[in-house]
């Protein structure tokens, strides 16, 4: 039996009762979860830039922004507009493709991986087989884009600075695909839908975050330093290579990279609830309430606050996440490029290589608690 | 499984031989609208400068002292080449991971070796510095 909200099922039967044939139906139902996902990102990624400068404007005991509208919560929209009205630059000796391709290679992969992110059973644009797997082979597409920014820049900061991007996200590519390789054993699937699901029915202690202690921690901090954040933002590096690969970028190509790394980090965050932190799952199970009410699940009204419920909470972890990675930005100091190095090929890749071995002899011993 | 039903429902009208790409291909078009809107919608709404000076390399400052298309370290090349060995290690991984409830025991040990053979090529790498930054 299937249960939860399923909006293109409705969708496409609401239209076929109007007379319309299947595939039309379903071909009219196609871009519309894309649409609401593409533009929901986008504001998610506001909202986050939001955050950044009040949780650092906190840390540091100042106010910040205050002025464009309550609390500044305009501020986002002033940036956009702002960097849509600069003037974009192309240095002369720069190579023109290289240069203006680069920024779009960096957004691309980081927008197409929303694909995957689920919000509820039938809350995701498609629940592809591959799930995760998609994730973690196009994200490898962005540090191409990061070198074609840095060479094609001709400038020698953006040159350093697109090698160590490189550098840094190959370097802790290996490690997440190994800790995301753990939890999908323990699914027994790649589909992010299925990995939501082997977490659900025992609230919070069913989540994947006590299974999987280590390969939580492997992946949070490789996410972080695949999104260049603070410990790990030696590529942008202000105050050695000034911005790093963007350092000859104004306007949009700037706005792109701005875009893109917040973009990732809200990905990141909420593609560990996903994995990690059961979802769209709550604490408590919803069903606990529903049948303790003596509603039916299958009830339209409950279907529909129960996938509210789900968004909220899948939000609501991806955004606390978010909040620790602003934290720790303030918290922690800048590691040197061997320290960076070191720590992702000396320490966490043995570790995730031993941490995806324990898992595989637990789930051969303990097959009830690893997901059969 | 609850999944087959949707996976069959979503399958019905697609012409993909794999359920769901077609999804994937539709997103990726309307994803490079994106940045194509944000570069047409900058080009109508920036300012058009144009000079030599300002069009110049920024070098903090300084007149810039020839090109950066030079040689760099070749760490980075080390770094890339044991990437693609263990890259390539996970890709192999995914498939014994996901089928692994029905491997049993023996997949297990065959993974033991496979992964003790990349990690004797990791102890490799790393005797022979190529793992050293400095």
């Amino acid at each position: 039996m299937e249960t939860g909200l399923d909006l293109q099922r409705t969708f496409v039967q609401a239209l076929e009762g109007f007379g319309l044939m299947p595939g039309v139906a379903q071909t009219l139902w196609m871009p519309l979860p894309m649409v609401i996902i593409l533009v929901g990102a986008t504001l998610w990624a506001l909202v986050a830039t939001w955050l950044e400068r009040k949780v650092s404007a906190a840390a540091q005991q100042r106010i910040g922004p205050e002025y464009a509208g309550p609390l500044g919560v305009l501020i986002p929209v002033a940036d956009v507009v702002k960097l849509l009205i600069k003037e974009t630059i192309r240095p002369a000796k720069a190579d023109p493709w290289l240069f203006s391709l680069g920024p779009v290679v960096v957004v691309l992969p980081v927008l197409l991986a929303y694909l995957i992110v689920p919000f509820g059973q039938h809350l995701v644009v498609t629940d592809l087989a591959v799930g995760v797997f998609l994730w973690v082979s196009i994200s490898s597409v962005a540090p191409i884009g990061l070198l074609m920014a840095g060479y094609g820049s001709n400038n020698k900061y953006s040159l350093l600075g697109g090698l160590r991007a490189a550098a840094q996200s190959i370097s802790y590519e290996v490690p997440l695909a190994l800790a995301v390789l753990a939890i999908a054993m323990m699914s027994n699937s790649l589909s992010t839908v299925d990995i939501v699901n082997q977490q659900a029915g025992y609230g919070i202690l069913g989540w994947n975050v006590w299974r999987q202690p280590v390969g939580f921690l492997i992946f949070w901090i490789a996410a972080l330093a695949e999104c260049e954040r603070l410990p790990f933002d030696l590529p942008e590096a202000e105050e050695e290579l000034v911005a790093g690969y963007q350092t000859e970028y104004s306007g949009v190509g700037f706005m792109l990279f701005y875009a893109g790394s917040y973009l990732n980090l809200v990905l990141s965050c909420l593609l560990v609830a996903v994995l990690y932190l059961g979802g769209w799952e709550a604490p408590i199970p919803v069903e606990v309430f529903v049948t303790g009410l003596g509603l039916s699940v299958t009830d339209p009204l409950v279907e529909v606050i129960t996938a509210a419920i789900g968004i909220t909470m899948t939000l609501l972890k991806a955004y606390l996440l978010l909040f620790t990675a602003i934290l720790l930005r303030w918290t922690v100091p800048r590691v040197r490029i061997d320290q960076l190095l070191d720590l992702g090929w000396k320490f966490l890749l043995p570790v995730a290589l031993v941490n995806l071995l324990v898992t595989a002899a637990l789930k051969l011993s303990f097959p009830q608690v690893f997901g059969g | 499984m609850c999944q087959d039903g949707r996976r069959k429902f979503l399958a019905k009208p697609t012409v993909f031989v794999l359920n769901g790409y077609d999804y994937l291909l539709v997103f990726l078009l309307l994803c490079s609208v994106v940045p194509i809107a944000a570069f047409t919608l900058s080009a109508l709404l920036r300012p058009r400068r144009t000079g030599a000076e300002r069009r110049t390399t920024y070098e903090s400052g300084m007149e810039p002292q020839g090109e950066a298309w030079v040689q760099f370290n070749i760490r980075y090349y080390m770094f890339a080449l044991v990437f693609v060995v263990f890259d390539v290690e996970t890709v192999f991984l995914y498939p014994w991971a996901v089928a692994f409830s029905q491997l049993g025991v023996l997949a297990f040990i065959e993974a033991l070796i496979f992964i003790a053979i990349l990690v004797i090529a990791l102890v490799y790498a790393w005797r022979k510095g190529a793992l050293e930054w400095s």
